[in-house]
């Protein structure tokens, strides 16, 4: 059938059972939105108050649900303010398809009105771009973009969809949604040298990330540590891919990582490292990193092995089915010596960890986790919050801890939420700080207009405890420009938004406040008072190794 | 251990191709050395040669991150026991009575064509691998090199086989 372009665009958005779009008009997309209209039963549209909260929306949608996230902006201005959402995106691979206008094909090139070289721009920031120069061209185009976003390591695709393309009429048949490429599996050969190394092993430890939830291998990962004894952790972008409290569990890895999955790992001889990258952030020196272990890497993206460190064994394969392949040559064993080890770092944690009266940054996380459904996507912002809610947030289902790992976007939170609260169709939890929320408040509009359930934590120091943090380490307590004293009423800014909140200084009023913030129809904010000292602990210096890990800081 | 490596880069023929796979070479730090590009006996792909610098990991580094671009079809290591390896250079020295002769008896030996001739000028042509062209440029200091432009190298592997069996 013949369509214009921007009824095609829309048309195979529906085909490819997208249900709802982030974004915001203008100018060069004028067409489109008039299609959106059209189809406004068919497909959801979510206005946001700025083109980078669309961005994290569609972000977070994708996170919390697997599916491709779409977000669409106009031209210039709005196509460069999408693109700290696609760099989040693609830092943590997350398939995303950014949709932006642009001047009509003639005007290229010629610096019009609002006019930008988006793709130019965007090279460097996702999988693949296009620039669609003719109608016949623009279903395919779309698919194709799906299709790379999905497939292999996710990651986001921009297409560049000029004027006269969009009016332009051409002919369009539906087709089925499209699938991701053929998965690959490691080779039979490279499988079996590392089940031979895993099973020589004496301390294994499984190290997972994103990859492992986004390859859906949580149950073959499992199996895995049971077979051979090994205690679990997993980078930032990997919690909630098991449950918080499986007994295997150690948690997170890193810089401020839990003190007993950063030690066993390092005292690891093997470490098999699935959908995992060794990130400088994880590592620390890399020539002191774990040197007793041989490591197994499995991961999806060959270029990812033995980028940072050297592995002994290197196997380019999608995780579930390069797992499913390892797991009958694995022995079952025990290694009740190792065990041992492990029960006593975590009872050496154990005895590091924060337990003061008041409002203690980990005594709110844990507050909030009473509260927290099964199913609730928890997103956060970055800096301090996000470190205290990464170390104590307990997760039942994969894909609900909803974080800007990769690129650390402070004002990824609101966004994210907002996605991720819609994709899975819940109340949805913000964990944010007053620096990381001034980034990104003007979503608040977009939580009360479309009637989103929202919870929102914010944790307010009154400066920017990160880098604080690190002035106190290493800047001799020099303050610059950390110390926010801006005089912000959040809570009036809250309700001047057309969303409730209250103010809590102590954990029982933290605790009664949330009960009401759970109750609530629409966004409510919750701001909780924390002191402008308190330390996201432990901490691995950076470029430190694990024998410099600050546990506790003294005066 | 650091040293050259020759690849060949088979990519779709399109507009902002090559700006794709340099982009990625800047923003990952490759140190490229050389480059060459042109049409391929199939209009549809290009072929990209490249001479790059590095350790074996910074070579697997660079082969992975050219895997993941889309519009990379082939790529294939080509080292010298396996392939023939050329470019060439046009170079243009003073026209001296008195090192005529010199300049005339190293083109010989070297197989470099006069192409253009002037009283104060003689422009030549060769063609070989990297280390006989740097040998004539080196030769040439001597008599006054005016100026020079080489197109770096090309590189075909020998026998039947082609790039593109090794499609992905």
């Amino acid at each position: 059938m013949k369509l214009s372009g921007a009824d095609i665009i829309v048309r195979t958005l529906i085909e490819q059972k997208c249900d709802v779009v982030f974004g915001y008009p203008g100018g060069q997309i004028l067409n489109v939105y008039d299609s959106l209209y059209k189809y406004q039963n068919e497909l959801r549209h979510v206005l946001t108050a700025h083109e980078q909260g669309a961005a994290h929306a569609a972000d977070g949608y994708a996170r919390a649900t697997g599916k491709v996230g779409v977000v669409i902006a106009t031209s210039g201005p709005g196509a460069t303010n999408l693109v700290t959402g696609i760099a989040t995106a693609y830092l943590d691979s997350v398939p995303l398809v950014a949709i932006t206008g642009n001047v009509p094909n003639a005007q290229l090139g010629s610096d019009s009105f609002q006019e930008i070289d988006i793709t130019g721009i965007t090279l460097p920031i996702t999988k693949h771009n296009y620039i669609v120069g003719d109608v016949s061209e623009l279903a395919d185009t779309i698919r194709e973009a799906f299709r790379l976003a999905m497939s292999d390591r996710p990651g986001p695709v921009l297409i560049d969809v000029p004027k006269d393309v969009q009016i332009a009429v051409g002919d369009y048949e539906p087709a089925e949604p499209v699938q991701p490429y053929e998965k690959i599996q490691a080779k039979d050969i490279r499988i079996e040298q590392a089940a031979s190394c895993i099973n020589s092993s004496e301390r294994p430890f499984v190290y997972f990330g994103g990859g492992l939830v986004s390859s859906g291998a949580a149950e073959e990962m499992l199996e895995l540590a049971e077979l051979t004894d090994a205690p679990i952790g997993c980078s930032l972008m990997g919690i909630s891919g098991v449950p918080t409290d499986h007994p295997r569990f150690l948690g997170m890895q890193g810089m401020h990582g839990h003190y007993a999955s950063s030690m066993a790992m390092h005292r690891a001889d093997c470490i098999i490292a699935l959908g995992v990258r060794f990130n400088d952030r994880v590592t620390g020196d890399r020539t002191k990193f774990a040197t007793g272990a041989k490591i197994v890497h499995i991961d999806v993206d060959g270029a990812e092995l033995a980028k940072t460190v050297t592995p002994a064994h290197a196997l380019r394969g999608d995780l579930k089915k390069t797992l499913t392949k390892l797991l009958p040559l694995i022995e079952k064993k025990s290694h009740p010596d190792w065990q041992k080890k492990v029960a006593e770092l975590r009872r050496e944690e154990a005895q590091t960890l924060d337990n003061r009266d008041g409002m203690t940054p980990r005594r709110a996380i844990m507050t909030l986790n009473s509260h927290l459904g099964e199913n609730t996507p928890v997103a956060t912002d970055v800096g301090q919050h996000q470190m205290w809610a990464a170390q104590n947030l307990n997760f039942k289902r994969c894909r609900r801890f909803i974080t800007s790992g990769g690129l650390g976007t402070m004002g990824f939170g609101m966004g994210g939420a907002i996605g991720a609260g819609i994709g899975v169709g819940e109340r949805a939890v913000l964990v944010t700080g007053d620096g990381s929320f001034g980034m990104c408040l003007n979503e608040l509009a977009t939580a009360v207009s479309n009637n989103i359930p929202l919870v929102i934590l914010l944790m307010n120091n009154g400066v920017l405890g990160m880098v604080r943090q690190w002035q106190t380490l290493f800047f001799d307590k020099h303050y610059s420009n950390t110390i926010l004293d801006r005089k912000t009423d959040f809570v009036a800014l809250a309700k001047a938004f057309g969303a409730d909140g209250e103010r809590v200084e102590t954990p029982e009023e933290l605790d009664a406040a949330l009960t009401r913030a759970f109750a609530f129809e629409g966004t409510y904010l919750v701001e909780c008072m924390i002191d402008k000292d308190e330390f996201v602990l432990p901490m691995l210096p950076p470029g430190g190794s694990m024998d410099d890990m600050i546990v506790k800081v003294g005066d | 251990m650091n040293g050259n490596f020759t690849i060949a880069i088979l990519v779709e023929n399109n507009f902002g191709v090559l700006n794709r796979v340099t982009s990625m070479f800047r923003r990952r730090r490759f140190n490229i050395k050389c480059l060459t590009v042109s049409e391929t006996e199939s209009a549809e792909y290009s072929r990209i040669t490249i001479i790059a610098e590095g350790s074996k990991a910074d070579k697997k580094q660079l082969i992975d991150q050219l895997y993941k671009l889309p519009v990379v079809t082939a790529i294939k290591e080509l080292s010298d026991s396996v392939a023939v390896t050329s470019e060439l250079l046009l170079i243009k020295v003073k026209n001296d009575p008195e090192t005529r002769p010199l300049v005339r008896d190293a083109a010989e030996a070297f197989g470099a064509k006069t192409v253009d001739y002037t009283r104060e000028s003689v422009m030549m042509q060769m063609t070989g691998g990297t280390h006989r062209v740097d040998a004539f440029i080196d030769l040439m200091r001597d008599y006054g090199i005016i100026e020079i432009c080489r197109t770096g190298v090309v590189s075909l592997e020998r026998g039947s086989s082609t790039i593109r069996k090794e499609e992905m």
